[in-house]
């Protein structure tokens, strides 16, 4: 099959396609990084975790309608706006949540995971009813748009790069978060040992409340970064979910590193096995893969090692 | 007296509760209701044979499976593939380009017939298939997972993965499944036409029968030395293990047995309903076959039919008149049946209402003895 082709063009569809994976892989590290601290850290299945994203998004659009009508000469900043509106609006309902729902299920986690779903149902249908069932684009400031020519048969489109930039520092704040606040400590250490961390005087319920929060407020923020690549409709978030997961799981459900390293791997195999087999083949291979490997292998790629 | 009732195969409530159900399926459904409202409850009560899989593997067993609805297609797309061979004989077919396969086949430019299908020219070999299918996958998927100890939400996620793939895998192999329409066009079982109103309300019955026959063995399980174990297992696993029995071949068994179950529904959906699609396999519809199993008791066995007449026949009465309200209500439900009442309408009759007939009555008849669920469901 590859005959017809001469080097170079080989060479370019293979940095081309490479590339697609790395902006699926940002999507799916910007995805994971809010699952991977509710569900890595404090074990919590949210199923709903989808819809906080889309809240993200649609907040997002709103903000970028409304730059546009009011204040058009700031429009080319109006996504850092979002950005932190966005994070605020689903850390906001997150903290909400978890006050009125999770809080009480901590010792069922699978009735955690049926009344997330429930939740995930219910805001799909507020989003329907306020945003309407049609998808919804945002219009991209202008130095977003167009692509950045690398050599005369790559290129790499602009609004793809930001999206990369923004999942590795979000990353980066996401570790140092975790590793060097004392938030990030608190929540180690309730993860390690509650009751021991709760006789050192950390208030464990407001630890959880602020982490799930914080969880949700990043995928608030990774809806955001979401709409720069495509649009946004009220059943999007479900369609990710089960991906995202299979990613935290995959890579080890408490490793941060994990989670980057199994998004890596699993976008760049679908995206360069989707130039070879048809797209619905190429995800079919790589979930079945994945979930081969989990069954040799359950604790994921980087399993903390933990004295229980 | 609640430890002899306890041992027998049907205790006096129970066996009320086994007879008043046979009532409304037998004899209440049919008299009222139309053909066409006849054969949708016949739907709902396919669903009913998942949600009692459920009751074991999840009630009893602990062990909660989102990929259900990939058994209840694979039973489901095995008869289907039987039915749809038989509706495309070469008369039947004879526009096609290649007479004799399925119609979707030759839309894809398929010119014979793919060599799996071909044992489900036979019947015998096609019932076999509506539940060997499922539990082969299933003995698999359990013996992958359970020697492993892989347990609680993790399965559930991968579970969750399994129904993901194989409705991508549908939808994206049109040329050998049917792809997004699933199999359509379904006509004749061995010559008799399932179509005819006729027909529905004897498939009714056959189903309301094998419903019956699934109840009892799940009564038997529920009631032998392997249902308590599976109840031990679920509330202290490691006790169970360390006493020298096997948990994962337990188990395995118990998933095996519930991927049966759905298969033989998802066979009686195909005949009854008239098609099978992906859109049966995916992971909406399994996860609200969980919630069937949910609002019915998770530890019920006669809970889950009422939860999946229930929940399936609200669906159809709301999703008519108010359609955004439904997915409002469907949402709420999750919700409430996991906050407030973990076990159901099973729960709520066994502490609210039965002792208060009981009382009424002044019969003193036991109420259902049901294990204390609200302490510890699953984990």
């Amino acid at each position: 099959m590859f005959s017809d082709y001469s080097m170079s063009e080989l060479g370019a569809i293979f940095a081309m396609q490479g590339f697609a994976g790395l902006i699926l892989f940002s999507v799916f590290v910007l995805m994971a990084l809010g699952l991977a601290i509710i569900f890595g850290q404090m074990g919590v299945i949210n199923m709903a975790h989808g819809e906080f994203m889309i809240l993200g998004a649609y907040v997002t659009y709103l903000m970028s309608n409304f730059f546009a009508d009011y204040m058009p000469a700031l429009f080319s900043m109006y996504f850092f706006v979002a950005m932190i509106l966005a994070f605020i609006a689903s850390g906001a309902l997150g903290l909400f949540v978890e006050w009125a729902m999770i809080r009480h299920l901590y010792k069922r986690p699978l009735d955690t995971l049926l009344a997330t779903w429930g939740l995930s149902l219910i805001l799909q249908q507020i989003y329907r009813s306020v945003f309407g069932a049609r998808e919804v684009g945002v219009s991209i400031p202008d130095w977003m748009m167009g692509s950045l020519p690398v050599t005369d048969l790559i290129e790499v489109p602009i609004n793809g790069i930001f999206v990369m930039v923004l999942a590795v520092s979000i990353s980066l704040a996401v570790y140092i978060l975790m590793f060097k606040s004392v938030w990030g400590r608190q929540v180690r250490a309730i993860n390690q040992n509650r009751v021991m961390a709760g006789a050192v005087g950390i208030n464990t319920e407001w630890t959880d409340r602020l982490t799930f929060g914080i969880g949700c407020g990043v995928a608030g923020v990774a809806g955001a970064a979401f709409t720069m690549i495509g649009s946004t409709g009220p059943t999007a978030g479900q369609l990710y979910i089960v991906d995202t997961f299979l990613v935290v799981v995959f890579g080890g459900a408490a490793s941060l590193l994990g989670t980057i390293a199994s998004a890596f791997s699993i976008s760049q195999a679908q995206s360069i096995m989707e130039f070879f087999l048809s797209g619905s083949m190429a995800k079919v291979l790589t979930l079945l893969t994945v979930v081969g490997i989990l069954m040799i292998r359950p604790q994921g790629l980087f399993a903390l090692k933990l004295r229980k | 007296m609640m430890t002899n009732a306890s041992n027998r195969f049907l205790s006096r409530s129970e066996l009320i509760g086994f007879a008043v159900l046979a009532a409304i399926i037998f004899i209440v459904l049919p008299v009222m209701l139309d053909t066409f409202r006849l054969n949708l409850f016949g739907k709902y009560l396919t669903y009913a044979f998942v949600a009692i899989g459920l009751v074991l593997c999840w009630g009893a067993g602990g062990i909660l499976s989102l990929g259900q609805g990939v058994f209840f297609g694979l039973g489901g797309y095995c008869m289907a593939m039987f039915l749809k061979l038989e509706a495309s004989t070469p008369e039947n077919t004879a526009i096609q380009s290649t007479p004799g396969i399925p119609d979707f086949m030759d839309w894809n430019q398929l010119t014979a017939l793919p060599v799996w299908w071909e044992p489900f020219k036979v019947l015998p070999l096609a019932l076999l298939a509506v539940v060997l299918v499922p539990v082969v996958f299933a003995f698999i998927i359990g013996v992958a997972m359970f020697t492993r100890r892989v347990g609680g939400v993790y399965f559930a996620i991968i579970t969750q993965a399994f129904a993901a793939i194989l409705t991508i895998l549908i939808i994206g192999q049109q040329g050998y499944t049917g792809g997004v329409n699933g199999i359509t066009d379904l006509r004749t079982l061995l010559g008799w036409d399932i179509r005819t109103d006729e027909a529905k309300e004897v498939l009714y019955y056959v189903n309301g029968v094998l419903l019956f026959v699934v109840l009892f063995a799940a009564q038997f399980v529920r009631k032998s030395k392997l249902g308590r174990l599976l109840i031990a297992m679920r509330d202290q696993e490691d006790r169970v293990r360390f006493s020298g029995y096997n948990v994962a071949n337990f188990k395995i068994f118990v998933f095996c047995l519930g991927a049966a179950f759905a298969g033989i529904g998802g066979a009686m959906f195909t005949l009854q309903v008239g098609f099978m699609s992906p859109t049966l396999v995916g992971i909406v519809p399994s996860i609200e076959m969980v919630i069937f199993c949910a609002v019915g008791g998770r530890l019920s066995i006669l809970g889950a039919v009422y939860g999946a007449l229930l929940v399936n026949w609200a669906k159809t009465t709301f999703s008519e008149s108010f359609p955004e309200l439904w997915l409002l209500g469907l949402g709420g439900l999750f919700i409430a049946v996991v906050m407030a009442f973990p076990n159901g309408l099973a729960g709520i009759w066994a502490e609210q209402i039965a002792p208060r007939l009981a009382k009424l009555t002044k019969s003193g008849g036991a109420s259902v003895p049901l294990p204390d669920a609200a302490k510890s469901p699953a984990e």
